[in-house]
């Protein structure tokens, strides 16, 4: 009896696996990988680029606070997938110490990228990034490319691709902002800021 | 990013191109898109995408319309609208024009056919193909 048991098991932790498989090539999105231990991050790059309203901004000037970092262009259609989920993300988590950073690779520059940001009423920082940036990001060989940066500018995860969905992005910021002060206070991006997101 | 990233679209061999003084002749381009890959077809559903693009430089015969084939109309959960692709395998033809006037023998043109294309998860930096065909004028 006890080896049927065993077997059964098995058998149903076959078919979860295999299930899993399926839906993940059936949508064509790759499982995100955890946040890194602490200790294998590394500092993100650092560069200066202009925004759209023409300042200079320094990616180091977002010291202390958790970045989401999108390097994307107008051109790249899943990126449309992942920019609401960004604006909603800057909407809800803005003032507890989070910010979104986004890296525009477009050739054609302001051009197209200023009508973009007004016709999707973009609500973050957007910067026009050069041949330099993407040569510091690894080359960018496809977008979206996606890095979660903690508190302390260091690489915690990177997103190559469409990711799975919202809530597996959610996850990791919320994380990365309680990393600061363990727990779950709502006034340092915790529970409350996740359920609103959501 | 700039000009960087694998290929996703590849060129097939190119025939010499016979014309005749005087006369218009066909030359095509066959094409294959990686597995899982699309590029945006002529003319793509949305301003933002980078169309397929192919020009021809001024050389010994001219260069007159290119014909690009029927695009995919490819659901995608990206947009409302489908996205127009090609897919697979392609062709696009041009038609040259030899004129009265040209110097037999062999000659060769170039063009450049521009392209940028995605699977379902991720989309590669738009890219520019340089095309040589030979050429034997008659």
């Amino acid at each position: 009896m006890r080896h049927i048991g065993t077997r059964s098991l098995a058998m149903a932790l076959l078919a979860v696996a295999a299930l899993t498989i399926a839906c993940s090539s059936s949508t064509g999105v790759a499982a995100a990988p955890p946040l890194k231990p602490e200790k294998d991050r590394k500092p993100a790059p650092d560069f200066t680029l202009k925004d759209s309203n023409g300042a200079t901004v320094r990616l180091s000037d977002y010291r202390g606070k958790v970045v989401l970092l999108d390097f994307w262009a107008t051109w790249c259609t899943p990126c449309q997938v992942e920019i609401p989920w960004f604006m909603e993300f800057e909407q809800s988590l803005k003032g507890k110490g989070f910010a979104v950073v986004g890296v525009s690779m477009d050739e054609d520059g302001w051009d197209v990228v200023k009508p973009y940001i007004q016709k999707r009423r973009i609500n973050y920082r957007i910067l026009l990034g050069d041949d330099r940036t993407g040569e510091l990001y690894g080359g960018l060989d496809a977008l979206p490319t996606t890095f979660l940066l903690d508190r302390h500018g260091r690489v915690a995860a990177v997103h190559i691709g469409l990711a799975n969905d919202k809530d597996g992005f959610l996850h990791e910021i919320t994380e990365l902002l309680g990393a600061r002060r363990a727990g779950t206070d709502p006034a340092d991006g915790g529970t409350a800021a996740l359920a609103r997101a959501r | 990013m700039r000009g960087q990233g694998s290929a996703a679209l590849s060129l097939g061999e190119v025939q010499t191109l016979v014309a005749t003084r005087g006369q218009t002749a066909r030359q095509t381009l066959t094409l294959y898109v990686r597995a899982s890959f699309h590029v945006n077809s002529n003319k793509p559903n949305d301003d933002y995408l980078i169309p397929l693009r192919l020009t021809w430089d001024k050389g010994p015969i001219e260069a007159g319309a290119v014909e690009y084939p029927e695009p995919q109309l490819e659901k995608s959960g990206f947009s409302d609208k489908p996205l127009s692709v090609y897919s697979g395998t392609f062709h696009v033809v041009t038609a040259f024009r030899a004129p009265a006037e040209a110097v037999p023998g062999p000659a060769t043109i170039t063009g450049k056919l521009r392209y940028q294309a995605c699977n379902n998860r991720e989309c590669l930096p738009p890219r520019t193909m340089e095309i040589r065909v030979p050429v034997e004028i008659r």
